[in-house]
């Protein structure tokens, strides 16, 4: 008996109960009422030995075929240095809790500060919180937080360029907390801004969820489109590919107020779709409005530099029911994540790694054109996503890929498929790519 | 340790810590977008070297305290020690490779762990099915609220507008309430800190969508009328929401829907011996009764009749999506594993050794600390602070000074029931040495404040930073690098 987890002898059991003034641990127990104490076994296997273990996860992990990615769609196979998982494996970073106890949480802290500070350099606006758990219960967020901010206004207009996995969960979120959810079409594989305009005129919208880049990988002009939305004393959020935003015009240049996203493409494994990281980002004027963590410099009283959390009154444990949101954590580790693939990389790693990426896709992009099987669909710019029209079976095409250990594009339906390429992908594997569909 | 540069302070010009290929397209994509799409000013990033990155992250690891730095009595957060092989099993490329959205047929190793995870929980919780979608607890908090509402309004009962909270409840409850879109009722705590079932009966009418509660409840107490209560809220109609966030105590001894529990969230990250992470990524998995399974968030896992697993994306009763894909899929891998390393056997084992320990410094400490609660406890407990209130030592001093001893201070000034609250929580994973030699520190302590209290009010002395001027980052917020040099300019 006794498992390497639990360090208890019968002989440190028998000394506790003796202190305690009892028979049996059972005896810990006597105010639980006879009828629902579990008396059976749990059906659910016994224990493993960390050989068997391990087996038992490589035999699972067989079962998978790990792909060359052509897909996206949110996810981006972006590569990290091995620096980053080296240093997150440091157990004095991943065992420890929200710092409470800020004089022995210094590196929480710190590395909180330093993402908050790249975070609010890529999107170009003044803050940014701690984290939240991923990109679209982020979006949802930052929608509340304009319909906070906007006063008597309960409206929400998100484009419907605005991937689809982001807009199911705002939806979600807003039917249940009582905002009203409309959206803004497409037209073209772009937010149709006559039709934003209109809604506008309504003077009901509170807020405003524009994409960089859209869900079809397009980036998309937004020129005028945030002084329209304050003229209307509405405010705007744009949900933003982090990554991309060392190259693309910023949610700041464009005049947003709130900027949001998912960090999973800082280098994140994919892991079947998460832990990811949610952030937001906002000007001053939106601090307070803000859900989540913050963390802030100050001094202890040597004068020696410190970081805090700060601004708590916004928060669940001080407010309760009166609070900006119930989140009472954050994505800490992927945040660490986050900042030390930016730290790595720089604004010039950065600029390269969408280069690769961008070039990448325009390759892919020509040379499907160049086969006479897929059509140009948009005509829009982009940076490492597009979609294309096609000829060919799509099914059958990702069926083969897949045989050969290809994720495909994304199937969008009607013949439409959507690829991503990162600086993962090399030219071989792009030519290997198209050839294969072809074939297939 | 002196260090305390931030990672921007180390940055030179030309400076880089990454390599990448060689780009050999010979395709300009930047020039096919229009510059007025591109960024106008460059990101002020820093420049740094591999070294550089690693010798500072591993010095701000250093100025950081964790479970395997030593004992972290945390109330309410269950910081039990983070197995090292489920780090190693997690990272494997296996899965840390896959893409939420390829074809299942190339995931079905990874989808038939995390269906394997839903059985087990699904087990342990006495309830018929989970969704792995949520999170974090207060995001399986919510979720299970939609669940409830959901419920009612699929049943054409709109007028269940109201949510009951325990005044004791963990702050998230309500908050959660409220992002459900509930209006939020507060039933009192009796002195014991259990639900006053006289002060619940008049609340329980029409209006009422159904109660949260923990149990063992804050105090570390069992809601021992659980089952009347369970019967009155279900005769109004009400559904029960169990917080998961003290589930410790029960395993191997009670399920939450054995107690008449029909939603529930588990924290993977308590309960499951999943890493804090510095306060993330969690796992909020929720449990519901068979009644509201059809109600749960899409997408969910299935496994059909030839044993093929599935991830189904669209069920017309489901209440919507609250997660982008499948949750935190990475944290989910290492519960399964703590799950099969611990076996039926001693997975019934944590529950009362947890308790054990609790126990066992409670009844060492209450000489000297203020117990407003006496008898069994479970996983935690709570003092109002120092019994002798004349030494002017508050609970918040206490809790600094044990960080000069070595250990990370308990939960403070929660549960608001009492002004001094102090929760410790001292989970199964740690040993009868470590939990003497903190009762040793906590007598010690008690004695000081008598003899020189003015040494632990002005703690902690020995710690990198000493007291640090929250006042002051709260009224003129310094948020990131650039307001940081502007203060300082």
């Amino acid at each position: 008996m006794g498992h390497k987890y639990m360090p208890h002898s019968e002989e440190d059991i028998r000394e506790m109960l003796k202190k305690i003034g009892v028979e049996s641990i059972d005896d810990l127990y006597s105010d639980v009422p006879e009828e629902v104490i579990f008396h059976k076994e749990y059906a659910i296997p016994s224990a493993l030995s960390e050989i068997e273990l391990r087996k038992h996860f490589d035999e699972l992990s067989k079962k998978n075929k790990p792909l060359i990615i052509f897909g996206g769609g949110g996810a981006y196979d972006h590569y990290a240095p091995s620096v980053v998982p080296h240093l997150l494996s440091r157990s004095e970073f991943y065992t420890a809790y929200t710092p409470y106890q800020p004089e022995i949480s210094q590196g929480t802290l710190q590395y909180i500060f330093e993402y908050q500070s790249i975070i609010s350099q890529l999107t170009g606006l003044e803050v940014s919180n701690a984290s939240m758990y991923d990109g679209a219960t982020a979006a949802a967020e930052s929608m509340f937080m304009l319909v906070a901010s906007a006063k008597k206004k309960n409206r929400i207009l998100i484009s419907a360029t605005v991937h689809d996995h982001v807009r199911r969960v705002i939806e979600t979120y807003a039917k249940f907390h009582g905002v009203d959810y409309s959206e803004i079409p497409e037209k073209d594989g772009v937010s149709d801004l006559e039709q934003l305009e209109k809604e506008l005129e309504r003077g009901d919208v509170a807020g405003v969820l524009l994409p960089i880049p859209n869900k079809y990988g397009i980036i998309e002009d937004y020129t005028g489109v945030a002084d329209k939305i304050h003229g209307s004393k509405g405010y705007l959020a744009m949900y933003a590919d982090p990554s991309t935003l060392a190259v693309l015009k910023t949610p700041g240049e464009w005049g947003a107020d709130v900027a949001c996203g998912d960090g999973q493409s800082l280098g994140m494994p994919l892991s079947m779709g998460g832990p990811y990281l949610g952030f937001i980002s906002c000007g001053k004027a939106m601090l307070r409005k803000m859900p989540g963590r913050i963390v802030g410099a100050t001094k202890d009283i040597d004068g020696k530099r410190g970081y805090v959390l700060t601004l708590q009154a916004r928060e669940q444990h001080i407010r309760r029911e009166k609070a900006t949101s119930n989140i009472c954590s954050n994505q800490s580790l992927m945040a660490l994540y986050a900042t030390i693939y930016v730290a790595l990389l720089g604004e010039k790693g950065l600029m390269e790694v969408n280069k690769l990426a961008c070039d990448g896709a325009h390759y892919l992009y020509d040379k499907l054109l160049s086969t006479g099987k897929f059509e140009a669909l948009y005509n829009k710019p982009f940076l490492k996503e597009f979609v294309v029209k096609t000829s060919l079976d799509v099914e059958k095409v990702n069926s083969f890929l897949l045989e050969h250990d290809i994720m495909g594009g994304l199937n969008l339906g009607e013949g439409r498929l959507k690829f991503a390429v990162t600086e993962k992908r090399t030219k071989e594997e792009i030519d290997n790519l198209v050839k294969l569909m072809i074939e297939a | 340790m002196n260090y305390d540069k931030l990672i921007f302070e180390l940055s030179k010009k030309g400076r880089q810590g990454y390599s990448l290929p060689e780009d050999n397209y010979h395709v300009d994509g930047f020039s096919a977008i229009p510059k007025e799409l591109l960024r106008e000013e460059k990101p002020q990033l820093p420049e740094v070297s591999e070294p550089d990155v690693v010798r500072h992250y591993t010095n701000l690891s250093n100025k950081n305290f964790g479970v395997d730095t030593g004992f972290y009595p945390l109330g309410s957060c269950t910081m039990k020690y983070n197995p090292k092989i489920n780090e190693e099993l997690s990272g494997l490329s296996g899965f840390t490779s896959l893409h939420p959205l390829q074809d299942e047929k190339s995931l079905q190793g990874a989808l038939e762990l995390y269906w394997n995870l839903q059985r087990m929980l699904s087990e342990i919780a006495g309830l018929e099915e989970f969704t792995l979608n949520p999170y974090a607890g207060a995001h399986g908090e919510l979720t299970g609220l939609m669940v409830m509402k959901k419920y009612h309004e699929s049943r054409g009962d709109l007028k269940r507008k109201k949510v009951i909270v325990p005044d004791s409840a963990h702050g998230t409850n309500p908050a959660s309430a409220m992002v459900a879109g509930f209006d939020v009722v507060e039933v009192k705590s009796k002195p014991n800190g259990s639900i006053d079932v006289e002060d619940l009966k008049p609340l329980l009418d029409d209006s009422v969508a159904g109660i949260m509660m923990t149990n063992p409840n804050t105090l570390g107490m069992f809601e021992t009328e659980i089952r009347e209560i369970a019967k009155l809220v279900h005769e109004a109609g009400g559904l029960l929401y169990y917080d998961g966030a003290n589930l410790n105590p029960l395993l191997g001894k009670v399920r939450p829907g054995d107690m008449g529990f029909d939603i529930m969230h588990i924290n993977l990250h308590k309960t499951f011996s999943t890493p804090h992470g510095g306060g993330g990524p969690g796992s909020g998995p929720v449990g519901v009764a068979k009644h509201l399974v059809n109600l749960l968030p899409m997408p969910h896992v299935k496994k059909d009749e030839n044993g093929i697993f599935h991830i189904e994306g669209e069920n017309p009763d489901s209440l919507g999506s609250i997660s982008s894909f499948l949750g935190n899929f990475g944290v989910m891998m290492k519960a399964y594993a703590y799950i099969l390393s611990l076996g039926r056997e001693n997975l019934k084992q944590v529950g009362p050794l947890s308790t054990l320990n609790a126990n066992y410094i409670k009844e060492n400490l209450k000489d000297d600390y203020l117990l407003p609660i006496d008898g069994v406890c479970k996983h935690e407990f709570v003092f109002d602070g120092l019994k002798d209130k004349s030494t002017g030592v508050t609970t918040l001093n206490v809790a600094k000074r044990l960080l000069d001893y070595g250990f990370h201070a308990p939960t403070i000034y929660f549960p608001l029931l009492f002004h001094e609250s102090m929760m410790i929580e001292p989970t199964e994973t740690e040993s009868k040495e470590t939990l003497d030699a903190f009762i040793e520190v906590m007598h010690k302590i008690a004695q000081e404040a008598r003899e020189n209290p003015e040494v632990v009010i002005n703690a902690p002395h020995t710690t990198i930073v000493r007291k640090l001027d929250e006042t002051n980052a709260a009224k003129n917020p310094v948020l990131t690098y650039k307001m940081l040099k502007e203060s300082e300019a």
